[in-house]
């Protein structure tokens, strides 16, 4: 895995264009910088400043070119690459609070974005005008809503909030889209249906992911747990109580096997056994590597005892990558499906590239199924 | 214009938030097991000596859902006595009994018993609480702060 920091300030959001040679994220501050891959090294290529809040959710739509963003100023803007620059268009969100989440739909047609105003606005673009519409789910969500997850049939949509459920809605926008097939979830999907509610979890919903195949749905919550579910099990729900801290983001890397990462500042990896139907925890996929014990001199000892007062070697730095809380993993090659290379973000200003095959070989006991 | 509020301060006590409809109320949850430990249960077993099936009797039934103080109250009071009772060479084997439910819902009482420290009650706690941090990790405690309701 290689690590590269970018900044001191915690990176916000962040989001990979189609070829990942370019990274778009948020230095925690009202722009979004646009990083391009020179080698071994980083260099900033554009700078997108339209925002008057801080940038809270990035998306690149991979196919199309476009870059939604979403902030605390309450504004949405997708930019499109005219020439060498990108140009913004607002879309009215009709919230009167933070914008919290953005995701682009498979199909990338429309988008969702997940507010403090307890909504979710589906955004799609209507040709007539030639503007962007947005339409609002908001029963029954009580409060903010921290995460978003399109399933791969483009129409429904998984939402995690902060009044500790995980749903899955229906965002059917006849205007944009035919009817849809029935699926594991549910056949009936008008707009704005809830197919699915968790029930039972005490924390607030960080991050909610569909698997590859949009059977499976993995959600984290900030009382330290890890919950999937299964669609073709009818829905029932396997959790796992962690005893690490809370996990801040998660995504399938395989249909059985999802990774999250959090306050712990390591990517975990969890494997979901369907006979069993419970969720394992299988190993901490951030193994330092073990520096030598270099016995100390006796001068060495004294000058410890004269500045810390100890003549221990406790080494209290951080021994993982990343050396703050991480907020987001993105899956870079081969999909949710067969995962081979992810991307990990976090409050430290550090951008960490994982590759399975290099993790699976370096961690003996580890087998992702 | 400016009006002398001191005298009339009726105002500065009225709790706004409760007139906010966006008012976030969790959801009832039926109360009815919510008994609290069988008090004559575990103090037999206390006087048998049987302080692992004393252990598991006071962690019975525990009234997260009720709203009666008196019924919570009379519960941490039970678990207290058994935890003192407890010889602190015993304390590792008692928490291996447990299972994962178990050490959490034990980390709520600890946490409740720090909140009114009587005489030697702290140490008792704060041993109970290093041994229960060893098996269930820090998740453990992240659940007693994040659970809505608790013991």
């Amino acid at each position: 895995m290689c690590y590269y920091s970018f900044l001191v300030e915690p990176i916000s959001c962040h989001a990979w264009n189609k070829d990942r040679t370019q990274i778009a994220f948020c230095p925690n501050n009202h722009e979004v910088h646009i990083y391009k891959k020179d080698g071994n090294k980083w260099t900033k290529v554009h700078e997108l400043k339209e925002h008057n809040g801080q940038v809270t959710g990035i998306d690149w739509a991979a196919e199309s070119n476009r870059i939604v963003t979403c902030g605390t100023d309450r504004n949405a803007y997708v930019w499109t690459l005219k020439g060498d620059t990108w140009k913004p268009t607002l879309v009215i969100l009709r919230i009167n609070r933070a914008a919290r989440c953005v995701k682009w739909s498979p199909k990338e047609n429309k988008f969702a974005v997940g507010s403090g105003s307890r909504l979710i606005s589906i955004c799609y673009f209507e040709q007539d005008n030639d503007w962007w519409v947005c339409k609002h789910i908001k029963k029954p969500i009580r409060s903010t809503v921290l995460s978003l997850d399109w399933h791969p049939n483009n129409i429904l949509l998984a939402a995690g909030s902060c009044d500790f459920k995980c749903r899955v809605f229906s965002a059917y926008i006849k205007e944009v889209e035919e009817k849809p097939a029935p699926t594991p979830w549910g056949s009936k999907m008008p707009f704005g249906e809830v197919m699915f509610e968790s029930s039972g979890s005490a924390g607030w919903v960080h991050s909610v992911c569909f698997s590859g195949s949009g059977n499976r749905l993995v959600w984290v919550s900030h009382d330290s747990t890890v919950c999937i579910t299964d669609a073709n099990k009818k829905t029932e729900v396997a959790c796992l109580i962690t005893d690490c801290l809370p996990l801040l983001a998660a995504t399938f890397i395989t249909e059985n096997s999802v990774v999250a990462a959090g306050h712990d500042c390591c990517p975990k990896l969890f494997v979901y056994d369907e006979k069993k139907g419970e969720v394992t925890f299988q190993g901490k996929l951030d193994v330092p590597k073990q520096s030598s014990q270099k016995g100390m001199t006796a001068r060495e000892r004294f000058k410890n005892l004269d500045k810390k007062a100890t003549s221990e070697t406790n080494d209290v730095t951080l021994e993982t990558l990343h050396k703050n809380s991480i907020s987001q993993i993105s899956v870079l090659e081969g999909g949710k499906g067969k995962c081979a290379k992810f991307c990990t973000t976090g409050m430290d200003g550090g951008m960490a590239i994982w590759d399975i095959k290099s993790l699976e070989s370096a961690m003996k006991d580890l087998k992702i199924v | 214009m400016a009006k002398n509020t001191v005298s009339s301060a009726r105002f500065r006590k009225v709790d706004v938030d409760e007139y906010d409809e966006n008012k976030f109320v969790d959801e009832e949850e039926g109360g009815e097991n919510q008994l609290g430990p069988d008090e004559n249960e575990v103090d037999s077993c206390i006087r048998q000596g049987n302080m692992l099936a004393a252990l598991q009797a006071a962690l019975k039934n525990p009234p997260i859902n009720t709203k009666n103080q008196a019924l919570k109250d009379r519960a941490e009071n039970l678990v207290l006595k058994v935890l003192t009772s407890y010889k602190s060479s015993d304390i590792d084997k008692a928490i291996q009994s447990l299972d994962k439910n178990g050490v959490d819902l034990l980390m709520m009482y600890i946490y409740r018993g720090f909140e009114k420290p009587s005489e030697n009650s702290s140490a008792i706690f704060l041993q109970w609480h290093e041994k229960a941090l060893a098996v269930a990790g820090v998740g453990s405690i992240v659940r007693v702060l994040t659970a809505r309701k608790t013991v």
